[in-house]
């Protein structure tokens, strides 16, 4: 196997990856970067994020409240002093990429534009039309081919962790075209790999997210933090889940049941306001959790409306008119039309609640760095604490930029400090073992399962059990399910015996790290008993912060369920108190 | 010698057929390339029938259904699944196109899929594309300015001036026009092709970027520019409508500028 050394090892090269690696470059070019990415960088699901990304920037707005409607809108989850550096760096991180070059959309005076987005008391998200993500990544992309430093492996799958004496010193990779291993030695690792929607049926996650950053670091023994903290977005088209930005709501659109009623009034985000003229904060703009769960009171009242693709609500875009949808909203007339043939000039688009975003994941602090020294993690395979138990709209954008840009600063420091580490044979059996792991993967026979039958039923149990609204039953019964499912794994067989891109194999390997997350996802689920954010338990209504204003930290137990602690929530100086969505009350 | 048939090894032999299941009553065909430099064998073609009535609309969701429930080594590149990732471009019908975005409604008879022409092929659905990602490095798609930027706010934009990128920042790189420019195939390691030419007219009508000297001096050159011959067929095939061609004669036009004709 061959062996390459580095400075810094990143593992994904969407935006939060791509920011780091940019970061390092730039503070000292010595410093050699290896960025492994399974997909070519500009495929990664960056692309499909649409609204935009949150930093404050009116005269009106202040840092302040940027924090508080964080905290608030992760229902006191967060650890506050990470959202208070995040909240302190957003903006200088959005002006940066102007910098590079992203063509942020403008205001009449020339200045980038700011948008509305839902639990945001004040307008601050910056956009580029509706393909924000798209942008982002596309400039952090460009921006990054100019540093000669950053070595990029595109189109390498990523393994498993090499670690040696508790600290981490490089990870294996497979490349796709030739089949061939990789030992990647390094002192730091920057895990930034993405999230995990794969693991739920119905989700606006790419194919690409399947938790393999979350899955490798568990498998080391680093906990996964929050993971039953899964965030439903309320507007996703039926049958595909294809994701129709907050922006659409930013912009004033507006959310009726199928008696053509503003349903959200009956769940404590009214009064209601008046079309066409969005408040923030309220009805329409509420958060992601409770316009997901409100959904789901509607279904069961009968108000949804049925179409070809299952239970819906309506999207009602049309007075906003075809100029601003074109200027403000082209993808999303463009997604509409394609993928359930209703344009949003014409009529209303049919949507409901879709798995959208991890909370949980790697269990970091603010610098990105896990419990595991020399491995760092940033993004949406992270949990630093900043989004809580919900995350607000247009934070996770920033937060690529923010904790890429500080775990990169870390990370460099670290591996100079640390040096290059030599090649000693407990990582060369420790990469053997992954290899030998991977080899007989492929090369078993018979056991009668396929990837995409378990893969399957892995994802039906998490809806079922671990959907929109919980319970201790249903919870327990999708832990036993993923818990099965790992047995039944050993007997899939991969059909395609080839070496050059195999992506039956890699299926079955994204596979193994979709289970790993789900286990956690369930425990999750299951063990926290209260409701709180995107948790929500129908045997335990309400917040309880007698005894989970705590995170949960899933580790994995060599055999069996993983075990759950809890660790206190950080908070500097606001108290858990009622989110309040009612009508611009919250002054 | 002329030589009109391909070289033997690149003959395309009769593949595998997978009946539709029973019952099926609405049943089509897809008729997919397939190539697997492991095993020694030439490229055949294998004969799919889907049920659609069990099938998502798009050409994708077939595919993935084959690989899924029928054949787990058929090969392709997917992600996003909504058009923006540019991973799933493929020849379908004739025509390069994301499969992501084409519905199979809209396709008469038997669904022919192929690889992206005229590139090498690593397997199956799968080119490969280090050159064009190679290429579109060289007109270094970044940002180049001379006057310093504002150190703590962003500089102004009108918005005229950030319209003038409409048309051409909505590339997602995907290949389709490229690898239809048959331009491109004749001279593909000179000719950087229209989706790589449309990128670097991004750059040039970008009012912040300050490098447009430079910028045309590395175009003006009879093979990375000049071999465009208007053929258009990038504009026909672009999955998201924009038009490399008139990006092409945009930056003919700056150069005859330049040069004062």
């Amino acid at each position: 196997m061959e062996t390459i050394h580095a400075d810094v090892v990143i593992v994904g090269a969407g935006g939060a990856g791509l920011r780091a690696a940019i970061a390092i470059a730039e503070t000292d070019p010595s410093l050699e970067i290896a960025l492994i990415s399974k997909v070519y960088p500009m495929r990664s699901h960056t692309c499909a994020a649409e609204g935009g990304a949150a930093g404050v920037k009116g005269a009106d707005d202040s840092l302040e409240m940027h924090f508080n409607d964080t905290v608030s809108g992760g229902d006191w989850l967060c650890d506050q002093e990470v959202v208070e550096y995040f909240v302190s760096q957003a903006s200088r991180e959005l002006i940066q990429l102007e910098h590079w070059g992203c063509p942020w959309s403008r205001e009449d005076d020339g200045s980038v534009a700011v948008r509305p987005f839902g639990g945001m008391k004040k307008k601050r998200t910056w956009y580029a039309a509706d393909k924000s993500g798209f942008h982002i990544l596309h400039t952090l992309f460009q921006t990054s081919l100019q540093f000669p430093s950053i070595k990029r492996y595109d189109e390498y799958f990523a393994l498993d962790l090499l670690h040696k004496d508790g600290k981490c010193r490089g990870v294996v990779a497979m490349e796709m075209r030739s089949g061939r291993f990789f030992a990647y030695h390094a002192p730091a690792v920057i895990m930034a790999s993405g999230g995990a929607g794969q693991v739920f049926p119905f989700t606006t996650n790419g194919a690409v997210k399947t938790g393999d950053g979350m899955a490798m670091a568990y498998r080391a023994g680093i906990p996964l933090k929050d993971m039953e903290f899964v965030q439903y977005h309320p507007t996703g088209l039926p049958g595909t889940g294809i994701l129709l930005t907050e922006g659409c709501r930013g912009e004033g659109g507006i959310l009726v049941n199928k008696n053509g009623y503003r349903y959200l009034q009956d769940y404590g985000m009214g009064p209601e306001t008046p079309i066409g003229s969005p408040v923030l904060k309220t009805m329409e703009l509420g958060p992601r959790d409770r316009l997901s769960q409100a959904f789901w009171h509607e279904q069961k009242k009968g108000n949804t409306v049925e179409t070809p693709w299952g239970h819906s609500v309506l999207l009602d875009m049309r007075h906003l008119g075809e100029k601003k949808i074109n200027e403000r909203l082209p993808l999303v007339r463009e997604l509409a039309s394609s993928y359930v043939g209703h344009d949003p000039v014409k009529e209303p688009v049919p949507v409901r609640p879709v798995i959208h975003f991890m909370m949980g994941g790697i269990d970091t602090n603010l610098n990105g760095e896990t419990q595991m020294p020399g491995l760092f993690a940033i993004g949406e395979t992270a949990c630093s604490g900043l989004h809580g138990a919900n995350r607000l709209g247009s934070n996770s954008l920033t937060d690529l930029l923010v904790s890429g840009k500080r775990s990169a600063d870390r990370a460099s420091a670290y591996a100079k400090e640390t040096g290059r580490s030599e090649d000693n044979p407990t990582l060369r059996a420790q990469a053997e073992d992954i290899v030998g792991n991977v080899r007989g993967l492929l090369q078993r026979s018979g056991g009668g399962e396929t990837t995409a039958g378990v893969r399957r039923e892995m994802r039906d149990s998490l809806e079922s059990g671990a959907g929109i609204y919980r319970d201790e039953k249903g919870a327990q019964a999708t832990c036993d399910k993923v818990a099965e499912l790992h047995e039944r794994f050993q007997g899939i067989e991969v059909n395609d015996k080839s070496n050059v891109f195999n992506t039956d194999l890699q299926q079955l390997l994204e596979l193994r790290n979709l289970l790993d997350v789900a286990e956690t996802v369930a425990e999750g689920s299951l063990q926290r008993r209260e409701s709180r954010g995107a948790h929500q338990r129908l045997d335990f209504v309400g917040r309880d912060d007698e005894n989970f204003l705590k995170h949960s930290l899933a580790f994995r137990e060599p055999k069996g369920r993983p075990r759950i602690e809890w660790l206190d929530v950080t908070i500097t100086r606001s108290q858990p108190g009622v989110r309040d969505y009612s009508g611009g009350k919250d002054k | 010698m002329a030589e009109f048939r391909l070289p033997k090894n690149s003959r395309i032999g009769k593949g595998r057929h997978f009946a539709a299941p029973e019952g099926a009553k609405n049943v089509k065909v897809f008729r997919v390339y397939r190539w697997n430099p492991d095993d020694g064998s030439n490229p055949s073609v294998d004969r799919f029938e889907i049920d659609l009535d069990d099938c998502g609309p798009m050409v994708l969701d077939a595919v993935i259904k084959i690989k899924n429930e029928i054949d787990p080594t058929l090969t392709f590149r997917r992600s996003c699944r909504e058009g923006i990732c540019g991973s799933c471009a493929m020849n379908i019908d004739g025509t390069n196109t994301l499969a992501c975005t084409q519905p199979i409604s809209e396709i008469k008879g038997e669904v022919r899929i192929n690889p992206l022409p005229h590139m090498p092929v690593v397997k199956d659905l799968v080119p490969d594309l280090t050159h064009f990602y190679a290429q579109y490095a060289t007109i270094k798609p970044w940002i180049r300015t001379q006057s310093t930027t504002p150190p703590d706010r962003e500089r102004l934009q009108s918005k005229e001036d950030r319209a003038k990128l409409d048309g051409l920042y909505e590339c997602i790189l995907c290949a389709c026009c490229s690898t239809s420019c048959p331009s491109y195939w004749w001279n593909g390691e000179r000719y950087l092709g229209p989706a790589v030419l449309l990128q670097a007219y991004r750059w040039l009508a970008d009012s912040r970027d300050e490098a447009t000297g430079e910028r045309l001096d590395a175009l003006d050159d009879p093979f990375r520019l000049y071999r465009c011959h208007t053929i258009m067929n990038c504009a026909k095939t672009c999955p998201k409508g924009l038009n490399p061609a008139k990006a092409i004669a945009e930056i003919k036009k700056m150069l005859m500028v330049r040069r004062g004709v």
